[in-house]
């Protein structure tokens, strides 16, 4: 007992901070990531790949945007939408941009909460967000809609302008869409099991076998908030250009 | 022995709760940074709705789209309070993608002028 006492001089030693740091971290022979659970550095290095897939598409909508010969369609006028009166520039993916910040401060709001053990607001706001979420979802469909079906936009040709609009629009909007749907998919089951508790009890997942904690909160909070990081982009780049 | 180790779990649960790994920040910076964040989207639709154009267009476009994204990575996702060896390896890889850019901008010029001498259709 003694023994083990004498030896465990490991937590009162503090790692370096700056530059030193990075370069003893990665030295140490022992996990790089420090003060970080395996799963955040995990979901971290999920969203980097993530990163990299958005980048190529949003660079292939750069490449084919230059090169066309065919003036591109002027986003807009074509995601404007009138109230009974004047149509209103990219008011609905304003509201979309909107509803989406929205989610990521409430989705903060519930890792915050769960750090302070406060279960009930933890799920409150999971769920908040979540629904967010799902709005966000319903505006894109009703937006796929109205372009498919009022319009005539296809991935092939569509009647503004460049024909690589449509295939660019569907290819990007759509896979950021089933981002967020993937997102409001694990919102509930996390919101569902801390309203059962299981980040309390420390009840086994039934996907891991292991055991849950309010980290996990805020793992899912980061991949919720990747969406909306990919969703700026998107605004900037696609809609806004 | 049964002692013992009763004694080793009390300690390392004493331990978990003395130095939690989870990040846990007062909630008014993160109210500060959300409405930062709603001017900055609404500013970024100004853009649009006010009909800018050309380099003066672009330029807005990119600068609240990066101060989106830095508050978003910073705050929200708390790489502000990380240690550095995490934040240089998530945030130094995709700075890459700029080379990427740099060639593909080129590529697709070279396909623009190669389309508007066969195609006529060019400047």
């Amino acid at each position: 007992m003694t023994q083990a006492e004498a030896t465990n001089t490991g937590a009162a030693l503090a790692p370096p901070e700056g530059l030193g740091g990075v370069v003893a971290d990665w030295s140490s022979d022992q996990r790089a990531f420090k003060k970080v659970p395996w799963g955040k550095a995990m979901m971290w290095i999920f969203l980097l790949s993530d990163t990299f897939i958005f980048s190529i598409f949003l660079l292939s909508y750069m490449t084919v945007r230059m090169s066309t010969t065919v003036p591109w369609p002027y986003p807009s006028d074509i995601f404007a939408l009138s109230f009974g009166g004047e149509p209103i520039p990219l008011i609905l993916i304003a509201i979309m941009t909107f509803i989406l910040i929205t989610s990521s401060g409430t989705m903060v709001l519930a890792v915050n909460y769960g750090y302070r053990s406060d279960r009930v607001r933890t799920m409150i706001y999971l769920l908040i967000t979540a629904l967010f979420g799902a709005t966000f979802v319903g505006m894109q469909a009703f937006e796929w809609t109205k372009l498919i079906v009022d319009e005539g936009v296809r991935p092939w040709s569509n009647p503004f302008g460049a024909p690589q609009f449509g295939s660019v629009f569907f290819m990007i909007t759509g896979f950021h869409g089933f981002h967020v749907s993937v997102g409001v998919l694990f919102l509930f089951i996390i919101a569902r099991k801390v309203w059962r508790g299981e980040f309390d009890t420390g009840k086994r997942g039934f996907f891991t076998s292991r055991k849950g904690n309010y980290e996990t909160v805020e793992i899912m909070g980061l991949y919720w908030h990747f969406v909306d990081l990919v969703w700026v982009f998107i605004f900037a780049l696609f809609y806004l250009w | 022995m049964a002692n013992t180790e009763a004694h080793a779990e009390v300690h390392t649960e004493a331990h978990a709760e003395a130095h939690p790994e989870g990040q846990q920040h007062p909630l008014g910076i993160y109210i500060k940074i959300w409405a930062l964040l709603f001017v900055l989207s609404a500013c970024s639709y100004l853009v649009d709705y006010v009909g800018l154009q050309g380099y003066l267009r672009w330029f807005l476009i990119l600068l609240f789209m990066l101060m989106k994204a830095g508050l978003i990575v910073a705050v929200f996702m708390h790489m502000m309070w990380e240690r550095l060896a995490l934040l240089y390896a998530i945030a130094v890889p995709p700075i890459l993608v700029m080379v990427f850019v740099f060639l593909m901008t080129h590529e697709a010029d070279n396909t623009f002028s190669l389309r508007g001498l066969f195609f006529g259709a060019g400047p």
